[in-house]
Parts: C-alpha cells; sequence; structure tokens
C-alpha cells in the first residue's frame, strides 16, 4: 500500500461521527490518505452527547474533548477549526471554505451533523431563545443560570429533559412544555413516563404537558412562552429542544442526492461514488439517526471502505436509550409494549422503591425492555434482545434480572459480572461500539491498568458512563486486581459519591443496610472507606432520624479523642473563640497534673491541648474537665473544628467591629455539626487580618462598613487562599450566610473533600447563586443547619464521663492474671 | 491446649467492634464480627504497633487506625501490598462463654 501515492481525503464537520470514521480509517490504513478536517466550531472533536453532563455542572468542556488538537497534529490531519465549508465543487472536487481556502480531494466524507429542529413559532428570533446542540449553545445557558432567570424548555425527550434537569441543578427555576401526554413517549411507556415525571416534579421542575407552544412572548427579548391553551409561563430563557433534522447544505451543494437527509447506500456512498456521508446527516434505507451507536457503526463501515475494502456493508444495529440525568434511572430498548396478541408483556413494579421493568416477548424472544429506578440489567436484556436469543429456559425468572435468572440455571453469584463467560465479540459500550476482546487486547498489549487509561485508549465507558462496571470488571479480571475506579466511593461500590447522596435522598435510604442493599453493594458491612462515608450521609440526610453508628467512626471520632502515635490519646477542651478564664486554666493544670499528661501544648486553632492521655484514663479527664464547663473542642472530628479570633474593638486599636464575640458567636452556633471534612472558621477585626481568616473554611474580614465574608480557604499541604464571597453588614447576616454555606457544604461536599475542593469543584459562581441570589434557598439552608444542630449540640464527653455511652469502650474485657 | 481462660461472654462485645485485656503475653484484642464470629489477636498492628482493637472492622478483617493497614482477623496477614503479621490466639465459645488460650501458635510468630 506504501507505494500507491498518497490520496487527499477531506471531511467536512468534525463532530463524533466525522472524527470517529478518520479514526478507524488512521487505524486500518494510516498511510492511505493525507486528511484534511473543516469544522464550523472553534473547539477541537468533543461529545456531544455529554453537554448535558456539562451544563449540569458535572463535567467540564475540557472533560468532554475526545480528541485533542495534539491529536491532530499527531495523526498529521490538517484542521481548519471555526472555519465552515461554503461551496463544493463536485466536477472539479474542491471544497472551498468560509475564509477562501480551497481544497481540492479524491475523496470527500461529509459528516456536517443536524440542526436542532425549529417550530414555526413568533417570537423565535428573540434574544434569549436558544437551542441546545452545541458548546455555544451550552455557554449561553450556562450564562442565563448565572443570572438565575427563569427558564422554558420545549420538548419532553431525551434532549429537552437533559437540558431541563441542567438549568434546574444550575439553580433556575424551569418549566417544561411537552407535547405529549407523557414524557420520553417515544423511549418510554405510560408508566415509566410518569414515573419520571413524578420523580422530577420531586425534584422541583415544572411540567406543561400536552402542551402545545403557540409563541415567544416579548418584544425586545424573550419574555416567556404562550400556550394554545392560553395558559402563559415567565420566562427569560427559552431553550428548544424538541429534536434535530439532518445538515444537508452541503449535499445540497455538492448536487447529492437528498432526501430529510443526505442519502446513503449500504457502503456510506451518497450518489456520488467519491462522496461518503457519515451521521446525523445521512439517510440511510429512508431512516435518519439521533443517537450514538448507528453511528459507530456507520463511521466503521465509511472507513472500511476508504481504505478499499469493497464489501463492508451497514446495517442499523438495535437501539438502546439512557437518560443522563444523575441518580434517575432510565433504559430502553425495542418495542415498548405488545403490539398484538401473540406478543407478551411481563411486568415488575415496586412503587415504594420507585422500580419498574416491563418486557416484551415475542415467540419467545426478548423484544423490548423498559426499565425505570434499577436499570442494572438493561445491558443484559439489550443483549438478549439484539442476539435474538430464545428465552423459553429463563422467561419465568427473566423479569428479575440476569442473576436471579443465570442463578436458577447455571448459579451465578449475584450481583456479579462473568467476565470469564463473556464471548470476545460482546458488546460492552454500547456509545462507543467496543467490544469485550478490544477491551481485553488494549488492556494486555498496553499494559493498561486504570479505567482512565482503558477509556483514553478504547473509548470503553467514556460516554455515557453506563457500562463502566463492565469494564471495570474486565479490567480487574484481566489485570487480576481490583483496580477501583476513580469515581466509585471504594472497592465495595462501583456508585460514586453523589450518586449515593442522591439515591438515599430520593429512595429514601434511612439505614446502612438499606443503602447497601439497594444499591447492591458487594460486601455485607461495607469497608474501612465507605461506613464512615455513608455514617456521614445519612447523619446528615436524616437529622434526628438516623442513629450514629459509633461502629463506622474513625476511633478518634469514636472515642472523642485523637489517638497518637503511641496509642494514647490527645484531649482539647473547646475555648470558645479562642477565650478562656483563670478557672479553666487551673481545671486543665489539675487534669494535667492528677493524671500525669506528659505534654500541655497551645494548638494553631487557640486552644490546649492535652497530649499522652491513656485511654482508660479519659472519661475521667473529660468528668475533671466538665466539672470546670469545659466541653469537647471536637479537635478530633470531621466537624468544626475551632473559630480562631484576634481580639478585634474592645480592645485593639485598630479593631473595626467585636471579632472576638462574633467568633464566640459563630462558634456557639455551629459548634457539634458533622460536616464532610473538618471544618475551621477565623475572624479578623481588621484587614490587618490577624487571625489569618483568609486560609480559613469560612472567614470573617471586619472592616468599617460590615463584615467581609470568604470561603474555600485551606492551610496544610496546599495552601488555598479563600474566595471573597459578600460583604454583610450585621451580625445576624454572618450568622445565617455562614450556616447556609455550611449547610450547602455539608450537603454536597463529599466525604472527605474540605471546602477548598469543593469550592473548586462546583464553582464560586454557584455558591454565590445558591447563597447570594437565592434568598429563599439561602433561609431554607440555615434553617435546615439549625434543625440539624438541634440534634447535634450535645456535649460528647459528657455523654460518655457520666451518661455511660459506650462505657465499654473504656474498660477491659477482662482481668487476667 | 489445656489452659482456656473464661474471658466473657459474645454480648460483652459489640458487634463489628472489639474489647482488649492485658494479658502475660501482651494486650490481646477480641474481635467481633457482623456474623458472631470471634477472633483474638495481640493488639499491635505489624507495621507500627498500631492498636488494632481501635480500627473498623468489615467481614473477616480490620483496618489498623494508625495508617489503614488491614488485618485478615484469622490469620493476622496483613493485606498486600503490605506484608506483616499480627500474633493470632486461639479463641473458642463454649455455649455463650469465649475462651482464650494463652498460647501462641509457632507458626503465627510476627515476621513483620
Amino acid at each position: 500500500m506504501n507505494s500507491v501515492p498518497r490520496q487527499r481525503l477531506v471531511v467536512i464537520g468534525n463532530g463524533m461521527a466525522g472524527m470517529r470514521t478518520v479514526e478507524e480509517l488512521l487505524r486500518r490504513a494510516p498511510v492511505r490518505y493525507d486528511i484534511t478536517v473543516f469544522g464550523a466550531e472553534p473547539h477541537p472533536n468533543y461529545n456531544r452527547i455529554m453537554l448535558s453532563s456539562v451544563l449540569a455542572g458535572e463535567k467540564q468542556i475540557d472533560d468532554i474533548v475526545i480528541n485533542p488538537l495534539s491529536w491532530y497534529a499527531e495523526a498529521g490531519i490538517t484542521l481548519h477549526t471555526g472555519d465552515p465549508v461554503v461551496a463544493i465543487d463536485a466536477k472539479a472536487k474542491i471544497v472551498t471554505s468560509a475564509s477562501g481556502k480551497a481544497v481540492p480531494y479524491d475523496k470527500l466524507l461529509l459528516a456536517t451533523g443536524s440542526k436542532p429542529l425549529m417550530p414555526p413559532l413568533p417570537g423565535l428570533e428573540l434574544p434569549g431563545v436558544v437551542a441546545f446542540r452545541d458548546i455555544a449553545d451550552t455557554d449561553a445557558m450556562l450564562k442565563a443560570a448565572e443570572a438565575k432567570q427563569r427558564a422554558v424548555v420545549i420538548g419532553g425527550g431525551l434532549l429537552g429533559l437533559e437540558a431541563a434537569w441542567g438549568l434546574k441543578r444550575r439553580g433556575m427555576p424551569v418549566a417544561l412544555v411537552h407535547l405529549m401526554p407523557t414524557l420520553m413517549e417515544r423511549q418510554l411507556d405510560v408508566e415509566a413516563g410518569g414515573m419520571l415525571q413524578k420523580d422530577l416534579t420531586e425534584r422541583g421542575l415544572h411540567f406543561f404537558t400536552s402542551g402545545q407552544t403557540e409563541r415567544v412572548l416579548g418584544e425586545a427579548k424573550a419574555e416567556g412562552v404562550v400556550l394554545a391553551d392560553g395558559r402563559s409561563i415567565p420566562a427569560d430563557l427559552v431553550v428548544v429542544a424538541i429534536g434535530i433534522r439532518p445538515n444537508v447544505d452541503m449535499g445540497k451543494a455538492a448536487g447529492l442526492d437528498i432526501n430529510r437527509g443526505i442519502v446513503v447506500g449500504d457502503d456510506m456512498a451518497t450518489s456520488d461514488p467519491d462522496i461518503y456521508a457519515v451521521g446525523e446527516c445521512v439517510e440511510h434505507r429512508g431512516q435518519v439517526f439521533g443517537l450514538v451507536a448507528p453511528l459507530w457503526e456507520q463511521a466503521k463501515v465509511c472507513a472500511a471502505r476508504l481504505a478499499g475494502d469493497t464489501v463492508a456493508t451497514y446495517a442499523t444495529p438495535a437501539l438502546s436509550t439512557r437518560l443522563k440525568i444523575t441518580g434517575i434511572d432510565v433504559f430502553s430498548a425495542g418495542k415498548l409494549a405488545a403490539e398484538d396478541d401473540g406478543d407478551e408483556e411481563v411486568v415488575f413494579r415496586d412503587a415504594t422503591k420507585g422500580v419498574y421493568r416491563k418486557l416484551v416477548v415475542r415467540d419467545n424472544k426478548l423484544v423490548g425492555a423498559v426499565m425505570y429506578g434499577d436499570v442494572a440489567d438493561g445491558g443484559w436484556y439489550f443483549d438478549l434482545i439484539k442476539g435474538d436469543t430464545d428465552v423459553t429456559e429463563l422467561r419465568d425468572r427473566l423479569i428479575f434480572g440476569q442473576s436471579f435468572a443465570d442463578a436458577g440455571c447455571c448459579g451465578g453469584a449475584k450481583g456479579s459480572i462473568d467476565v470469564a463467560a463473556m464471548a470476545d465479540d460482546t458488546q460492552v459500550c454500547g456509545c462507543n461500539g467496543v467490544s469485550k476482546g478490544a477491551i481485553v487486547s488494549a488492556i494486555t498489549e498496553k499494559g493498561l491498568t486504570t479505567l482512565d487509561e482503558v477509556r483514553a485508549h478504547t473509548k470503553a465507558s467514556a460516554s455515557c458512563g453506563m457500562c463502566t462496571p463492565q469494564v471495570q470488571a474486565i479490567l480487574s479480571f484481566v489485570t487480576g486486581a481490583d483496580a477501583a475506579a476513580p469515581e466509585a466511593m471504594c472497592k465495595c461500590t462501583d456508585h460514586g459519591h453523589d450518586f449515593v447522596r442522591h439515591a438515599i435522598i430520593d429512595q429514601h435510604l434511612k439505614t446502612q443496610d438499606a443503602v447497601r442493599k439497594v444499591l447492591g453493594w458487594k460486601t455485607e458491612d461495607g469497608c474501612a472507606k465507605c461506613r464512615p462515608a455513608l455514617n456521614y450521609y445519612l447523619l446528615c440526610a436524616w437529622p434526628g432520624e438516623y442513629v450514629d453508628d459509633y461502629r463506622s467512626r474513625f476511633i478518634n471520632e469514636r472515642v472523642h479523642a485523637n489517638i497518637q502515635k503511641d496509642g494514647t490519646y490527645s484531649v482539647v477542651p473547646r475555648m470558645w473563640g479562642g477565650l478562656t478564664t483563670p478557672d479553666e486554666l487551673r481545671a486543665i493544670a489539675d487534669v494535667a497534673d492528677k493524671f500525669q499528661i506528659p505534654t500541655v501544648k497551645v494548638t494553631g486553632g487557640q486552644r490546649i491541648d492535652l497530649l499522652g492521655v491513656k485511654k482508660q484514663d479519659l472519661p475521667a479527664v473529660w468528668a475533671d474537665l466538665n466539672k470546670a464547663g469545659l466541653v469537647s473542642g471536637h479537635a478530633y472530628s470531621k466537624g468544626l473544628r475551632t473559630v480562631k479570633t484576634c481580639v478585634g474593638s474592645e480592645w485593639c486599636r485598630f479593631g473595626t467591629q467585636d471579632s472576638t464575640g462574633l467568633g464566640v458567636k459563630l462558634e456557639k452556633l455551629m459548634w457539634g455539626s458533622w460536616t464532610p471534612h473538618k471544618v475551621k472558621l477565623a475572624v479578623s477585626g481588621c484587614p490587618r487580618n490577624c487571625a489569618e481568616a483568609t486560609i480559613k473554611d469560612i472567614g470573617i474580614i471586619c472592616v468599617e462598613a460590615g463584615y467581609d465574608m470568604v470561603i474555600g480557604g485551606n492551610g496544610g499541604i496546599e495552601v488555598r487562599v479563600t474566595d471573597p464571597l459578600v460583604r454583610l453588614s450585621t451580625e445576624d447576616e454572618v450568622l445565617e450566610y455562614s450556616a447556609a454555606f455550611m449547610q450547602l457544604y455539608r450537603e454536597e461536599g463529599r466525604y472527605l473533600e474540605r471546602t477548598a475542593p469543593y469550592v473548586e469543584r462546583v464553582g464560586l459562581a454557584y455558591i454565590k447563586k445558591r447563597i447570594l441570589e437565592d434568598d429563599a434557598g439561602r433561609k431554607a439552608l440555615y434553617a435546615r443547619f439549625l434543625f440539624s444542630q438541634s440534634y447535634a449540640q450535645n456535649d460528647p464527653w459528657a455523654e460518655r464521663a457520666s451518661g455511660g455511652v459506650d462505657s465499654h469502650e473504656f474498660q477491659p474485657l477482662a482481668v487476667v492474671n | 491446649m489445656n489452659d482456656w481462660i473464661d474471658i466473657g461472654t459474645l454480648a460483652d462485645i459489640p458487634r463489628l467492634g472489639a474489647r482488649t485485656l492485658d494479658t502475660p503475653l501482651g494486650e490481646v484484642a477480641v474481635f467481633r464480627t457482623g456474623d458472631d464470629d470471634v477472633f483474638a489477636l495481640i493488639n499491635k498492628c505489624p507495621h507500627k504497633n498500631g492498636p488494632l482493637s481501635e480500627g473498623i472492622v468489615m467481614g473477616r478483617k480490620v483496618a489498623c487506625p494508625l495508617h489503614n493497614w488491614v488485618i485478615d482477623l484469622n490469620s493476622g496477614e496483613a493485606q498486600a501490598p503490605d506484608e506483616g503479621c499480627t500474633t493470632t490466639l486461639p479463641l473458642k465459645q463454649d455455649g455463650d462463654r469465649l475462651l482464650l488460650g494463652l498460647v501462641v501458635s509457632t507458626k503465627k510468630v510476627a515476621h513483620g
């Protein structure tokens, strides 16, 4: 092949289908073509289906880039971004771009994708009306969300729902208008669509089903929509997501056969044999495309043909759908319902758990599956559908899922993925069309050890992520190691922290056992990683209801002291705002003498540390300290540690406000609270900032005009200076805003994630939206914090010193001579 | 094995927890698993002598509170990649009584 002179391939469209074709082509025939790519968007190739995750704040744009610019350079591809092709001369075989570049080709590939379908509504041209199609649309929506306006989404299909949920996650009030009576009616039956609507309504979305939009309101900009039945919905942002239509402009320009899309044959060639087309711009045997799986198949066939293969042909594969809304699991494939008397429906429904599944069986074969709530078996059902498998043997157990069905015939372990039994050509990643065999050979040939590496090399599980457990299982199977997925909480589960937290709330899981059972934990009692996390999440979700499990606490939190390297403990009494009294100091001195405590040290948080206390002495030490009015300083907890202060206006000649007094108030408000990780506060009396408030989780810096609140700072290994949040004018406001931020962090911070990484993860803009721009939301956060505190503010030392709590901790089991 | 010492009942030990006692062989930790199995080990992690009794019990393992080494309660072995072994002691249940054998099994002498 090397002796053949290189041909010129021009690709119009830098999207998923086009670049996938190029990747496949490079794999098959790396030197056959000089390749030039034109893209209309000013970005490298990215994963369009993940835009909804960007909108929801779960991913950044960088995370969804498929091929960075360096990839094009390494592959020798000439890339022109932001420069759409405007003309094709199919006779002379030359394309011309908007900027005037004329590039000749031997073969041309059209991968121009689709355009959003826009209904003929008056007012669609107004500013504030956007589609949901590309990065620019997403940016426009994010900007609107930042201004905390109201949004209306038109369209209750996959795209519309994901757009609505993303905007809701960004803090906007969102209404969704859908023409049909139930959501996602093309993928879900009425039952599942109804469950979806109910769940999303509970999460705060407003629905107008059977709603026909008549026009967009507004003169200079969009101000809302009016429905045909007269209802009107005010909005500053109108997102139109009713569907897509193939972008056939280039096909027309080249004089190709066009129907709904650019017409291609089974070989992916258009009516001009030197022009190919793939993706959402094509029409194949009367069908146009909107899901990703057929695109991969087309790319494969098209690349084969471009590489000289003369037999590869395309046939549309069976399709499955999944909704990307965190915590809501929906799956469907094939038929949604029985179509005639010969079809059977098998239905399973657990309303309490919000689980629903329906299977459609025809001639002893599975032809359709609709699942809601628990979709773990979706892939298995999909395999049965695609494989045209006779399910007569499984028929009775089919509805309960793979582990149950397999257990009946061949003793498969519950919930496990049997990698060994999986055929090499089993498709693992539906989004990217990756088989088990491809993953195994990538792992062995390239020596891959982590999930991220496997994703980078094979793209398996890199799109929707649904097959992550399978990919992980294959990785573990091949490498023999339990290489944990980076997002999994621990080896006991494949779920990430956020997923588990949402499930705890959404499914009303109130015990650790319930969480582990419902979410399919692989271990009976969890491990040292997930147990403390679950304990915290449950404590945070159900204050007053969930009973703290001390066996899921690290030793320090279990015995309310800090274990030292020699197995003794340190004891730190609370000194409110760093204030103490002669009596307290005398009591501390007496305790140190009485129990022969070897080291007494002043901490960085303005209190006194008694180091080297024997465990059996702890209750007596606490009892003596309690008598002097000293309580636990929680110096051991993932919770509020200390509020550091400077002396402030009471004594300091520079002090502008009573920083010490405010520090005491903050500490009285927040002590005893459990948080994802430790929390430290400081209050400085003037901008000289002697209390070092700018490296605290929450810092208050007093100024003449009031109080500057700063957040997300951190000392320690990775120093991070706080971000300024707001200037407040009264102490009461400081208390409310600080507690609201604390509660936000409590509810959203991942266990062992400090405020600094939390703030960086969600973004300061988001915090501002929740704390500053949403008055009702902030007050609600404050109220939830106070409610939680009403159960949390009990001195754990007193409970143990005299209350007999956990007394077994401090006494030997037996005395042996 | 002749000398079995009565050290109390199963109920004295919290499920997924441990209690300790001083013995001529050093401090011993007695663990109770989620399914009510009991194990006795010298209360020292093979790594830095951390008190294993203070760790989180999971399945038949305990995570040392100092540096999170995971020790198998049955064998005393540290979980790979860490290497080391904590001495285990014989323990049996007689009715609801727990009987500890104060003899170190020779093949289980710590080598970490």
